[in-house]
């Protein structure tokens, strides 16, 4: 696939302006979703693709709008994560800042599909321009028609609005943004119930990532059929990779899901630079678990990567060379999963500290032969048994940085120091958390 | 209904209880902090992690519904991997000082440990956070952050029972922390409850903080006197010493809870202040004198004067605050003298109440005197005005503090003999010629009937001082010298008589009373 559509912005200048944009047939696929398709037919189309959630989780996209209840007299909401927090993703604020009206397109007809009236832009606070955009864009589609009352003359009613977050991971699990929205803490909720019938207000509602609301449009064109060919069978469709660290074309990148791993980092991103050689990569965010050097002949979909002992997640490429030091790495995303745990959950909360506490001490002094044992145990006790995924979020990685690179901790622990850094001045413990 | 296997054993549940329900009918323990089940499921402490077959993963037993032929297993290998990863998880960060902590003795972390943990600390004991200690937080409570576990039940208490959300959690991770909302105190007027449903030893009752060791404390059945709402208590004392009140589970009544006020009249019952010996007025003073010959000495003036100008020139006053079997012996005893009957129940102006538990009658028993047919009205001003005339020659107030509640002063200054049935030191003493000391609630058995008609038991919990006697023992003892006959010998006697007596009370069975109460005949 060479052509590109949701980053179609890269190709014309100027696309997040709504002239721009409908001078590029911008809101026609809103006009064909109005003209031609009633909602369930939406629905139908969006199952037909096998579109599957670009957040993280992968969730097929038509089933969720399906579990919403038949008959209610509850308003249905539709809210929009923006809340793009993961370490290594910066794609969907991409999409916000260079394409706002596709995503807003996108919301119409998925607005319309789910019989919404009401939507949520749901933005992490400190993507302050995307959100200036985003509310420029608002205001230029209703002026336009696009937004409001009786949208295209079409009978159909929608408002959107932009919310700031302040600023926490844990606002872009989809039921601890619901809680944000809602004016209160971003604690997960616990399901069941499930948003699709007691979500925001206690309302029916769907919550959506940026892509994979970027990808209705498109679908509305050329058909769940177009979508389905690219990419496998079971997770098609283009998708969005960033790729951070060290490439020579570090970037966000929209190829076929199911791309090969080697082909992201040594065609499309330009190999490692400076002569050095690839040590792991973590294919999809964070969270991931990092794949060695040796395993990167995977092809990037949610499938294909959980079977070769990852996940795609949110397709954010984490590229690390030879002078990477795994204890330091491990330990630097420890450091951020403990600052952003919400606390809401035992293993979560105390887990996510401890295991911070081990690896400073394997890098900076103070780390015991049994630390790698240790964290993986920690990690274990953490997973699975909490309200949201930020516990495996912050165990995952730790367990297969140990498993993978297993010989590092333990010559830190007998070192009592971490050997690539050895001047490295220890870095304070988190402790302030705003 | 479905069935659901806990541990290989078949239990049969209504549908819709989750399985920490169907295991609790069942009597099996699956431990928990933040569950409970007078507050909304929150499913955070993870300490209820149980392995149900076909679950993918470990499942939490406070949030999972029970479905027809669902297998869970609390004792298994995954089950109790995860009870003693939560617990170490909840220790790595927690002091371990229980010696020291008031906590001591009802600590969940303390007992679960011991029944679920038992593994040595792989943390160090320096690397633990830090977080403050003993912040007085409103008028009843004393937070300890470090000690907390961040259960949420205190916070969903004041969202969801008293919407007054003074507390809230803030900061994020092992930082996060109990704390007052900006600019509130925790000042509602139930407050205190906070206290009985924190798991741990964070929020602690400055009143009862470092008083006594639980382990060391009895406890007793009992409602609280503090007004018409009669909640469900337990008493915990120790050797005769009253040390608190906490709320006793009762959903016809007060559900979980109980109020700040009514939870400190528990220091008002004990103390200085007590009449402890039985006084006859002798020439210018009290004489100290026995029991019998004190009872026998106003038996002995009251059927003297009802003999010698009628019984209408004897009166009785019994009080709301009486128990129903003080009215109903002082009814007898009118009865027996034909004398005349008031009752009495006086509350401050303006009491306080609310429309949860608090009522503005601050007597505990104003509807068993309604529903033992005692006047109410204008029965204490009419034995006054007959006191006035000259009619009255002898009074006797059960109870009854009718200067504090009444205009009844100048009637006692010339009334030639008052007797005196009370537990303090009552402004109508200086009037007595007869003193017969009778025990509190707490130093009795017996029953109150509450605002909505439910008859409720409470028991004695400690000895009356001195020579007080309950109060029913006191007008069975009275009764016996103004008829001869033998007085009942318990208190459950007087009320099985006053239920075959008929009418409101006909067909109630003391022994069925317990614990929870039952509803007046309509």
């Amino acid at each position: 696939m060479t052509e590109r559509l949701l980053m179609r912005c890269r190709d014309i200048p100027g696309l997040r302006s709504i002239d721009t944009y409908l001078q590029h047939g911008g809101y026609e696929a809103t006009r064909t979703a109005f003209a031609k398709y009633q909602p369930q037919e939406l629905v139908e189309m969006v199952k037909a693709s096998n579109l599957r959630g670009r957040g993280g989780a992968g969730f097929p996209t038509g089933m969720k709008w399906g579990f919403l209840p038949k008959q209610t007299e509850k308003p249905v909401y539709l809210a929009v994560n923006a809340d793009e927090s993961e370490p290594g993703t910066f794609k969907d604020r991409v999409i916000m800042e260079e394409d706002p009206h596709q995503l807003l397109e996108g919301i119409i007809i998925t607005a319309y599909a789910i019989n919404c009236h009401t939507a949520y832009i749901y933005i992490r606070g400190e993507m302050k321009y995307a959100y200036d955009v985003l509310w420029e864009a608002i205001h230029e589609a209703y002026a336009k028609g696009c937004l409001g009352k009786n949208i295209f003359g079409s009978g159909f009613d929608l408002d959107v609005v932009v919310h700031r977050g302040a600023g926490a991971y844990i606002c872009g699990e989809e039921t601890g943004l619901l809680e944000s929205l809602e004016g209160k803490r971003a604690y997960p909720r616990i399901k069941p119930p499930f948003p699709a019938t007691h979500g925001l207000f206690g309302c029916p509602t769907i919550v959506n990532n940026v892509e994979t609301i970027a990808c209705v449009p498109h679908i509305v064109l050329r058909g769940a059929d177009w979508f389905r060919s690219i990419g496998p069978e079971k997770s098609p469709g283009p998708k969005l990779f960033c790729v951070s660290g060290h490439v020579v074309r570090p970037g966000v990148y929209e190829l076929p899901m199911g791309t090969p791993l080697r082909e992201i980092i040594y065609d499309h991103c330009g190999g490692i630079p400076n002569g050095r050689v690839l040590k792991g990569v973590i294919p999809g965010g964070a969270s991931m678990p990092i794949f060695t050097a040796d395993e990167i002949d995977v092809p990037m979909d949610m499938d294909s990567v959980q079977k070769a002992g990852s996940f795609l997640g949110s397709a954010g490429v984490m590229v690390m060379d030879d002078s990477v030091c795994m204890v330091w790495a491990c330990y630097v995303l420890s450091k951020f999963f403990h600052h952003e745990s919400c606390g809401q959950c035992t293993p979560c909360r105390e887990g996510t500290g401890w295991l911070e506490k081990v690896l400073h001490g394997l890098e900076y002094g103070g780390g015991h032969a049994s630390d790698a044992d240790l964290l993986l145990n920690i990690a274990g006790n953490m997973m699975g048994n909490t309200i949201c995924a930020l516990a495996d979020a912050a165990a995952m990685p730790v367990r297969a940085f140990v498993t993978k690179f297993r010989s590092e901790f333990e010559q830190h622990a007998a070192l009592g120091r971490c050997p690539m850094r050895p001047d490295a001045a220890p870095e304070p413990r988190a402790h302030a958390h705003g | 209904m479905p069935t659901v296997e806990i541990d290989g054993r078949k239990i049969e549940v209504e549908d819709g209880r989750t399985v920490i329900e169907a295991a609790d009918q069942a009597g099996i323990e699956i431990p928990h902090y933040c569950w409970h089940p007078g507050l909304s499921i929150s499913g955070n402490c993870r300490m209820c992690l149980v392995e149900i077959e076909k679950a993918p993963k470990l499942q939490i037993a406070c949030n999972t519904r029970v479905t027809d032929g669902m297998v869970v297993h609390t004792k298994s290998e995954k089950t109790t991997t995860a009870q003693k990863a939560v617990l170490e998880f909840l220790l790595i960060n927690h002091p371990i000082d229980c010696p020291v902590c008031d906590q001591a003795g009802e600590c969940k972390l303390q007992e679960y440990y011991m029944d679920y943990d038992r593994q040595r600390s792989r943390v160090p004991l320096g690397n633990k956070v830090k977080k403050s200690k003993a912040i007085p937080i409103g008028k009843h409570v004393m937070l300890d952050q470090e000690r907390c576990v961040l259960c949420a039940r205190c916070t969903r208490f004041l969202d969801e029972v008293t919407h007054t959300s003074e507390l809230g959690i803030f900061q994020r991770g092992d930082h996060s922390e109990i704390d007052l909302a900006p600019g509130k105190t925790l000042d509602n007027p139930y407050s205190a409850n906070v206290v009985d449903i924190c798991p741990v030893g964070a929020l602690t009752n400055r009143d009862f903080r470092f008083q006594a060791r639980v382990w060391y404390l009895e406890r007793t059945e009992s409602v609280c006197g503090g007004c018409a709402n009669g909640c469900n208590i337990e008493i915990y004392h120790r050797e005769g010493r009253i040390f608190r009140f906490q709320p006793r589970a009762n959903m016809a009544v007060n559900d979980y809870w109980m109020c700040d006020a009514g939870r400190s009249s528990a220091y008002g019952l004990q103390g200085e202040g007590r009449l402890q010996q039985a006084l006859l007025r002798g020439e210018e003073a009290f004489v100290p004198t026995l029991w019998a010959d004190a009872v026998d000495a106003v038996g002995r003036r009251l059927v003297e004067t009802a003999d010698r100008r009628g019984g209408q020139a004897i009166g009785i006053v019994v009080s709301a605050q009486a128990s129903n079997e003080e009215i109903f012996l002082a009814r007898r005893l009118a009865g027996a003298l034909g004398a005349r009957l008031a009752g009495v129940s006086v509350s401050p102006a303006g009491a306080y109440h609310d429309a949860f538990l608090i009522k503005a009658d601050k007597n505990p028993n104003t509807q068993g005197l309604r529903a033992q047919g005692v006047d109410l009205g204008a029965g204490v001003g009419a034995l006054t005005e007959a006191a006035g005339r000259g009619e009255l020659e002898a009074l006797v107030l059960v109870r009854s503090d009718v200067l504090a509640e009444t205009t009844a002063g100048p009637a006692l200054e010339t009334l030639p003999y008052l007797a005196v049935l009370d537990s303090g030191h009552v402004a109508e003493l200086q009037y007595a010629s007869a003193v017969l000391p009778i025990g509190t609630y707490a130093e009795s058995d017996g029953t109150f009937t509450n605002h909505a008609g439910r008859v409720q038991r409470f028991q004695r919990a400690v000895a009356a001082p001195g020579e007080a006697r309950p109060g029913w023992q006191a007008l069975a003892d009275l009764l016996a010298v103004v008829t001869g006959a033998p007085a009942p010998a318990t208190a459950a006697d007087v009320f099985a008589a006053l239920a075959a007596e008929g009418g409101a009370f006909a067909g109630l069975d003391h022994a069925a009373l317990a614990s929870s109460g039952q509803p007046l005949r309509a």
